[in-house]
């Protein structure tokens, strides 16, 4: 069986980002860019399921410029069999996205997608879901334990006060959260193996599909900010400001 | 113009979250209408309809809609989508769930985690870990959107009188089934709905040390919350995670103890009224934020402040 891993190039995890001052948009110029975190988590789980013998092939799909071909080799060192990347210059938001990913699904015909919950820029939480209802496929977000047995996936989600556990049929959609492994680190024969796999290059147009954003951002600007706090000198002065001058205790 | 809230519930009690939500509703403007999807939920029902500002509450009631799974619940939504200009449900695990599927079988856009409405079609939404803030504008005919419930006062749950109407309940698509629940327990409120919160980090070293909020949290009624770091080494439950990626809260008091404040924790606690930090590392990036912070050991602090109080 065939599994799909969408992954994203995003700005990494460690930099703070700037609003531009004409707030266009945040400053991503000569900023360092990484595989969105979660979409590691989803790899390196493709890649177990894959050495446990549950799947046979690890497909890594990129939407977006050029330099997501990096993403891709990343996602073949960690362990993804080959990749596609849907080359594109166009601004791509969620919806623009699944539809993206419909295509290359109706294609390959995989079993299983994995994807990361969110991504870390635009912090949306939407993909995996719209492509699952798009495909009219059963999904399971925010997983944090995914089993792979008699043509289901069992599925142990992250939910507000707990966990929940549901059976999907396949094929599905799934969604990684933080706990569902630790993805391993690249090592240097593997990166230099990458190199060597397939990567193919498609467009929208070549998939049918018309990725134009349909929320247009009007501006992009700083958080209110704080006002500076001071520091307290122990624990007597600290109890009188949370009394006296925050009255919130 | 019509509004459509999905409520966030439990089959017997309505969940603050909805309450949230509908505030946002009000403020997009147009009659508020509430949908209610589960099992043996009338109870659920009639809560709404007392909700200040509701108008009507649906109420789709069906041994197949009790678990929320979401194939279930975006059919149920869907059956009614078209009667609406605007579809909102609170940003919680389940809400997250089935807005994207909503949306993405009206072929619109959806909005996440709105915070501010600026017109009937325009929002304010976090972005990068809340280090930026975006005013999007949707020319989709229908707007799907999820309310970050910290981003509304919550309308007052009683002095409506809306009627509750019954409808029919879709079918279960049977591409899922429910197989259990863990629930974590806990006596103290609810993370994100709490008025005090006091978290703790890496600096606390143990599930064993952690212990040691337990009294400091009694004291202030407060809930307790973790970041990622204390999370991962296992001195706390997954459900305490506050952050980017856990939990969103935006309390009156914000304790922060032995956390050292990165982007992706700050991105679920800058919103609070008060923040304190308590950290031995005089340049920990919490202080940055805080209110009032307090350079020491967490040990011997944490005790003296609880006394204090």
């Amino acid at each position: 069986m065939k599994v799909l891993v969408p992954v994203k190039r995003v700005v990494d995890y460690n930099v703070k980002v700037r609003v531009k001052s004409d707030q266009t948009g945040v400053d991503i110029a000569n900023v360092k860019m990484s595989m969105n975190p979660f979409d590691e988590i989803a790899v390196e789980e493709a890649t177990r399921l894959k050495e446990k013998g549950a799947v046979a092939e690890v497909v890594a799909v990129s939407c977006g410029v050029a330099q997501c071909q990096e993403t891709l080799r990343t996602a073949m060192a960690i362990g993804a069999d080959r990749g596609v990347l849907v080359q594109t210059d166009a601004e791509l938001q969620p919806l623009a996205v699944a539809k993206l990913l419909k295509a290359l699904v109706d294609k390959e015909k995989p079993q299983l997608v994995i994807l990361g919950k969110q991504a870390i820029d635009d912090d949306a939480n939407q993909t995996g879901q719209m492509l699952a209802a798009l495909l009219d496929w059963p999904q399971a977000t925010f997983a944090s334990k995914v089993e792979l047995a008699d043509g289901k996936v069992t599925v142990t989600r992250e939910v507000d006060g707990g966990l929940e556990t549901l059976t999907l049929k396949l094929p599905a959609i799934v969604t990684t959260d933080l706990r569902l492994n630790e993805p391993r680190y690249v090592t240097l024969p593997n990166i230099m193996k990458a190199k060597k796999k397939q990567l193919d290059t498609v467009t929208p147009q070549d998939l049918g599909v018309d990725p134009a954003p349909r929320l247009k951002t009007l501006k992009v600007s700083e958080p209110p900010a704080r006002k500076a706090g001071i520091k307290v000198a122990d624990v007597a002065a600290l109890v009188d400001k949370l009394k006296n001058e925050a009255k919130v205790v | 113009m019509t509004t459509l809230v999905i409520a966030e519930h439990d089959n017997a009690q309505l969940k603050g979250a909805t309450l949230n939500a509908v505030a946002a509703a009000a403020k997009i403007g147009g009659d508020v209408h509430v949908l209610v999807v589960g099992a043996n939920a009338r109870a659920v029902a009639d809560q709404a309809a007392q909700a200040a500002g509701v108008a009507k509450v649906l109420l789709a009631d069906a041994p197949q809609l009790a678990d929320g799974l979401a194939e279930n619940v975006a059919a149920q939504v869907l059956a009614v989508a078209s009667n609406y200009s605007h579809i909102l449900f609170p940003a919680t695990a389940s809400g997250k769930n089935v807005a994207p599927r909503v949306a993405a079988k009206l072929d619109v856009a959806q909005i996440s985690d709105i915070i501010g409405v600026e017109s009937a079609d325009t929002f304010q939404r976090p972005i990068y870990a809340g280090n930026a803030i975006a005013t999007v504008q949707s020319a989709d005919s229908v707007k799907v959107i999820t309310v970050r419930t910290t981003g509304f006062d919550a309308v007052a749950a009683q002095g409506g009188s809306a009627a509750v109407e019954d409808i029919a309940a879709v079918a279960d698509s049977g591409l899922s089934s429910f197989v259990g629940r863990e629930v974590a327990k806990s006596d103290r409120p609810e993370l994100a709905g709490a008025r005090v919160v006091v978290s703790g980090g890496r600096g606390l070293g143990s599930a064993e040390n952690f212990k040691i909020l337990d009294p400091l949290a009694d004291k202030l009624g407060a809930a307790l919350g973790a970041s990622r770091a204390a999370v991962d080494a296992g001195y706390a439950p997954n459900d305490w995670q506050v952050g980017q990626t856990g939990k969103i809260v935006a309390p009156q008091l914000y304790v922060a103890v032995g956390i050292s404040g990165a982007i992706q924790h700050l991105a679920g606690m800058k919103d609070s009224k008060v923040i304190v930090a308590i950290n031995k590392d005089p340049e920990a990036p919490i202080f940055g934020v805080a209110d009032y912070g307090l350079v020491g050991d967490l040990f011997q602090v944490v005790p003296e402040l609880t006394g204090a109080l």
